[in-house]
């Protein structure tokens, strides 16, 4: 397991930091955003941000599709399997988001049948054998999963089967982030690219970030070296005053993406006008729905959406930490009344959430991070 | 759910193109492969799994990378490990 350990070596991340803090400007400050949840959890994991200089901080971005889904949504949901002879699949993560009136566990927990799934494809077994009941599958996620569900759907499609339907929530990662460029609260100096969402959508999509706005962005692997790796190739970029997008992930993730992938996409669906997301508001064309020629389909054409918008609770301010504008544990609740227990806000639930792997391993950092400077002479 | 999860393509369904059997971590399931048809994986190929579908073709060092290191982040491995094993794609 040589190879394995090469992505691991704290010799190499200390290596790796030092060419990092070699490249920081004097007194200049440096906000780089992970744009991926999966990366938020390297992050706390390893405890990278304890490598880098303290010029240096990571700012966690909105790429948890768990975290992103507005309330309403779930209540929606809800509504959905609540219906007569209807059973509701979803996938694991979403189980314990609150929606206003409780969770989907809380549905199950009163009769409603909602059931977990790996995959969309199983979704397609249940209504097989359950010619009676209409089966809705709760479709979330970014551009790693959105295919999947396109897939599924065109072999619903291809069978005939006539008991199947899609609640479409998947969201595009790009509208996001323009989102938090324009936003006036946050300055940021380049972006960790997603590296699973940019296996499907490649690298491109990028460019218009590196062009228009001037920052660097850098898609990257979910090792804690690439992760280190792709700072040190934006610090790069920053210190010789370029602002592209580059690869470090090109063992897993093309230039241009999977086409199959994409094409599957573009055939069943098409880009809303706007979509609400928790913490970020609405954005216009920032996720999918089902295209007319499959509304057989779509939970949305077959069954009456209540669409009711509800406010996040007001103690929660996952909307904050979702833009980066606040780190996790400067929420006023965090760890106290919102835990991965017993979850407020979205960003506690999904493993891949910002508060979640705070709470997993950050709340040890901090104390960590504060002894540091504490010893600083 | 977004964890990308490594598995080793064992054998193709016969009478299913687009279906192929994977070892995850000892848990044999089919996942559908129609997203790679551009570029099919064969036995003994290792691929990138999302929800049941092959998003990309790895190489067999970059597997047992990841795969050790979704070991180590633990619980979120072990629940998408146990999803996949309730999972009965056909």
């Amino acid at each position: 397991m040589r190879f394995v350990d090469e992505f691991r070596s704290a010799e190499k991340a200390r290596a790796l930091a030092a060419r990092i803090t070699e490249l920081c400007e004097p007194g200049r400050q440096y906000k780089l955003m992970e744009v991926c949840g999966g990366h938020t959890h390297t992050i706390y994991k390893h405890g990278l941000e304890d490598y880098l200089p303290e010029a240096i901080t990571l700012v966690h971005g909105p790429g948890c599709p768990v975290c992103v889904i507005p309330m309403g949504r779930v209540d929606d949901a809800i509504h959905l399997a609540s219906q007569p002879d209807t059973i509701m699949t979803s996938f694991g993560d979403m189980m314990r988001v609150p929606g206003s009136h409780g969770s989907f566990f809380d549905a199950k927990a009163n009769g409603t049948d909602i059931r977990m799934v790996y995959s969309p494809l199983d979704s397609l077994k249940i209504a097989r054998q359950n010619p009676g009941k209409r089966v809705v599958f709760m479709a979330i996620g970014f551009e790693t999963t959105t295919p999947s569900t396109a897939m599924t759907v065109l072999r619903a499609k291809a069978e005939g089967l006539e008991n199947f339907s899609v609640f479409c929530n998947h969201v595009t990662i790009i509208p996001a982030i323009k989102a938090i460029l324009d936003s006036p609260d946050l300055r940021l100096d380049g972006f960790i690219g997603p590296g699973h969402v940019s296996t499907v959508i490649g690298c491109r999509p990028y460019e218009f970030i590196a062009a228009g706005y001037g920052k660097p962005v850098v898609v990257a692997g979910f090792e804690p070296l690439d992760i280190l790796q792709s700072i040190y190739m934006l610090m790069r970029q920053l210190s010789e005053g370029r602002s592209e997008v580059e690869n470090q992930y090109t063992r897993v993730v093309p230039w241009d993406g999977n086409l199959a992938a994409l094409t599957a996409i573009n055939q069943v669906m098409e880009l809303r006008p706007y979509f609400e997301w928790r913490g970020l508001g609405f954005i216009t064309h920032s996720a999918m729905r089902l295209r007319d020629g499959f509304r057989a389909f779509d939970a949305e054409a077959l069954f009456e959406v209540p669409g009711v918008r509800v406010a996040d609770p007001k103690a929660c301010q996952c909307g904050e930490v979702l833009k980066g504008v606040l780190k996790p544990w400067e929420c006023k609740v965090f760890g106290t009344a919102c835990t991965p227990e017993t979850p407020i806000g979205t960003c506690m639930v999904s493993p891949e959430g910002a508060c979640a792997a705070y709470y997993n391993y950050g709340r040890m950092n901090r104390h960590r991070v504060v002894e540091v400077e504490v010893s600083r002479p | 759910m977004c964890l990308g999860i490594p598995g080793e393509v064992v054998e193709f369904l016969p009478d299913q193109a687009d279906l192929a059997r994977v070892d995850v971590s000892g848990v044999r399931r089919v996942i559908n492969i129609g997203l790679l048809a551009d570029d099919r994986p064969e036995p003994g190929e290792w691929v990138l799994i999302h929800v049941g579908f092959a998003l990309s073709k790895i190489d067999e060092s970059e597997a047992a990378a990841a795969l050790q290191f979704l070991e180590g982040i633990g619980q979120a491995y072990a629940d998408e490990l146990a999803a996949l094993a309730e999972s009965r794609i056909e």
